[in-house]
């Protein structure tokens, strides 16, 4: 049914999902460090609630009880999986 | 009296942490700096169950002990000790929100680890049991090893079982926990949280409905850019209608104070330093005050209610175009008002480079002292003719150059991120906090406090300058039957001759330039200094018609439109250089900023005055 893995940036609204994995090398060193900090981790819940205007803006995501702003390019490097 | 007992109040971002400072402190509050950086440090004092007083700092938010940026690293240097001009702290509040516990405890947990005597704030309880959440704090007091008070800062609850518990803390009656090795692995720390967020909740409902709700209007890509739009609207209206008659009451205080010195004291120099040179310069500025207390009372309402994220979501696309940040929109925001509190609130912005371009930009947003000066020179000399229904040609001028101050800002921002302050742009990452009601009282300290910085800031500043203008006006002293007059004679008069050539190619006469030395100290002065250019005696706040006339006879328009762009551009106040000189730790980029808005301000007066030569007006 996975035909491709999707990543938080094309993940539907309101769509749970579990984080599968963290491209964590393309990320900067302190992007890595707020992500972690927020609670981003492999297999920790995560949806995507909404997104920003105007074509590419930032998306706000639920992490456990909380709701965190992310610019798409660090979404991309999030993959999760459906289910 | 330094040997008071010291509590440190630390936490995450969001955790209501100020909120519970202002609740145990109350008015009884200090905001000073940590030496070296630009970092606030909020101090009072409060007393213990038996009156003892204590002295309490509010630590800046932070997510971790591994900071990254120099608040985040004040917070880590003083619970460590390691701060300079900083005791180690005698016991922590750890403040936690308690809807939010598995990620705020994971600081908790590094913070247990330090060793010193540690009590929790579950704060926010009330918000928790909203959102569908049942805890235990004993269960969490077990698992932690500490005390665990659940709190609600903003009503003013559990502070007496907070006040308690510290009292033990100090007296050593509850023990402080073993120190052990402070866990730097965060994903570690994090499973470990969670883990302890299971223990203390007894029951969970589906999180902050509300919250949601609010969002999908807010942050809805059609409905939501409408709402930041009305916000701003109102809040500008605000700023400039309800702000306009406190501040000509305070212009008016001033003169009538000034009026009385004329009246008691001789014609001396003395008399004119006094009434000329400190009470017009400080009057100058205090009549600000009024429009920047309701800039930032906006500002702080908008804040404490969390819709200030919200709006940074929002304009995050616009200003990574530029590259920067949805962070940087607030302080741009609040220099439309002053540039002076909108430097100071780039404090929130952690990337450096980022916050630097955003303060080297701020001048160029069209401030309030700007409009006095619009106003006259658009008035004297642009036709008040209608171009469309309800649309005047005067107030198209006037949109036009706050425009012009955004466009300006935004193409020196994409050249300053290509060059000077060149590097990865820190994107943007942010919790969105729960909306809140936020508490008067709340609001009330925060503006006080922010009004005192200004006034301490621009004040001191102000007076000073103004001193060294007066001086260059009135020296040296004009020979009773000389024929020239004393602004002519003056050293400025005589500057004004010198630099007038290098003026001449953009548009600028004599009298031009001679008016635009005082407009150094506050912009608005220079439409008093052309009244006394023009010879207008006793030039006030009534003689501005006069002022208007003159130089409707005088300018072409091509020369008043030159003077009109030039305001746009040019760096003329001092209360932004010196808080850019504080904001940077240096001279470096005040003088930098001096230079790049000197060039932009030259080159845009030269084009806008050729044009319009060109074109026959």
């Amino acid at each position: 049914m996975l035909a491709s893995v999707p990543s938080l940036e094309s993940l539907p609204l309101r769509r749970h999902a579990t984080i599968a994995a963290i491209a964590w090398d393309r990320l900067t060193a302190p992007e890595a460090r707020r992500l972690r900090e927020f609670g981003f981790d492999e297999g920790v819940g995560v949806e995507v609630l909404h997104r920003a205007t105007l074509g590419r803006g930032p998306i706000a995501c639920r992490i456990g009880r909380m709701t965190v702003a992310l610019r798409r390019a660090v979404a991309a490097t999030i993959t999760v999986s459906l289910g | 009296m330094s040997t008071l007992p010291l509590v440190a109040l630390v936490g995450n971002p969001n955790a209501g942490k100020s909120a519970l400072f202002n609740a145990l402190t109350g008015a009884r509050q200090k905001v000073g700096n940590y030496p070296g950086v630009t970092v606030e440090r909020h101090s009072g004092r409060f007393a213990l169950d038996d009156g003892r007083p204590i002295e309490l700092v509010d630590l800046p938010g932070a997510y971790s002990l591994d900071p990254s940026s120099p608040d985040e690293r004040v917070t880590r240097d003083v619970v460590t000790g390691a701060q300079s001009g900083e005791r180690r702290p005698d016991a922590l509040v750890v403040v936690v929100d308690a809807a939010n516990l598995d990620n705020h405890l994971r600081f908790t947990l590094q913070l247990v680890a330090l060793g010193l005597p540690v009590v929790v704030a579950l704060n926010m309880f009330d918000l928790a049991e909203r959102d569908g959440l049942t805890l235990d704090p004993q269960a969490l007091a077990r698992e932690l090893g500490v005390p665990v008070v659940p709190t609600v800062a903003v009503r003013r609850r559990g502070l007496d079982e907070l006040r308690h518990a510290l009292t033990g803390l100090i007296d050593g009656e509850i023990p402080a926990p073993a120190p052990s090795e402070v866990q730097e692995d965060i994903a570690a720390l994090q499973r470990r949280a969670r883990a302890l967020s299971v223990v203390a909740t007894v029951h969970e409902t589906p999180v902050r409905r509300w919250t949601h709700l609010l969002d999908s209007v807010a942050l809805h890509p059609v409905i939501g850019v409408a709402l930041l739009l009305g916000v701003l609207f109102i809040m500008f209206q605000m700023v400039f209608w309800a702000g306009a008659a406190p501040a000509d009451a305070i212009a008016d205080g001033f003169d009538r104070i000034s009026g009385l010195i004329k009246d008691v004291m001789p014609d001396s120099i003395l008399r004119s330093l006094l009434t000329d040179g400190v009470i017009a310069g400080v009057g100058a500025v205090v009549k600000f005050l009024p429009q920047i207390l309701i800039m930032f009372f906006f500002i702080l309402l908008l804040e404490a209610s969390g819709y200030m994220v919200r709006a940074a979501f929002l304009m995050d696309r616009l200003m990574a175009g530029v590259g920067l940040s949805g962070r940087a929109f607030i302080p741009l925001l609040s220099s439309f008002a002053c540039a002076v509190p909108g430097i100071m609130s780039t404090r929130t912005i952690e990337d450096e480079k980022d916050r630097l371009t955003t303060i080297l930009i701020a001048p160029l947003m069209t401030c309030s002292a700007r409009l006095p000066v619009y106003t006259l020179v658009i008035g004297a000399l642009i036709p008040n003719t209608r171009v469309l229904p309800f649309v005047g040609l005067q107030g198209l001028v006037m949109l036009g150059l706050y425009i012009m101050g955004v466009l300006g800002a935004f193409v020196v921002a994409l050249i300053l991120r290509r060059t000077v302050t060149k590097g990865a742009s820190s994107g943007f990452m942010m919790e969105m906090p729960k909306y809140q009601l936020p508490s008067l009282r709340d609001l009330a300290i925060g503006l006080w406090s922010r009004a005192e910085i200004f006034l301490k800031r621009a004040g001191t500043t102000i007076a000073f300058t103004t001193i060294v203008l007066w001086a260059l006006l009135s020296f040296p002293q004009v020979p009773k039957d000389s024929p020239v007059s004393q602004v002519n004679y003056s050293v400025a008069g005589r500057i004004a001759n010198a630099i007038e050539p290098a003026f001449r190619p953009i548009g600028f006469n004599r009298d031009i330039v001679l008016a635009l030395i005082p407009a150094m100290a506050a912009r608005e002065v220079s439409v008093a200094a052309l009244g006394t250019v023009y010879a207008i005696d006793n030039a006030g706040p009534d003689d501005e018609t006069q002022v208007s006339q003159a130089i409707a006879g005088k300018w072409s328009l091509a020369t008043a439109l030159a003077f009109l762009m030039w305001f746009v551009f040019a760096p003329q106040c001092i209360s932004t250089i010196a808080v850019t000189r504080r904001e940077t730790n240096g001279w470096k980029w005040p003088l930098f900023m001096i230079g790049y808005l000197f060039a932009a301000a030259y080159i845009m007066t030269g084009i806008t005055y050729w044009l319009a030569v060109a074109a026959g007006l």
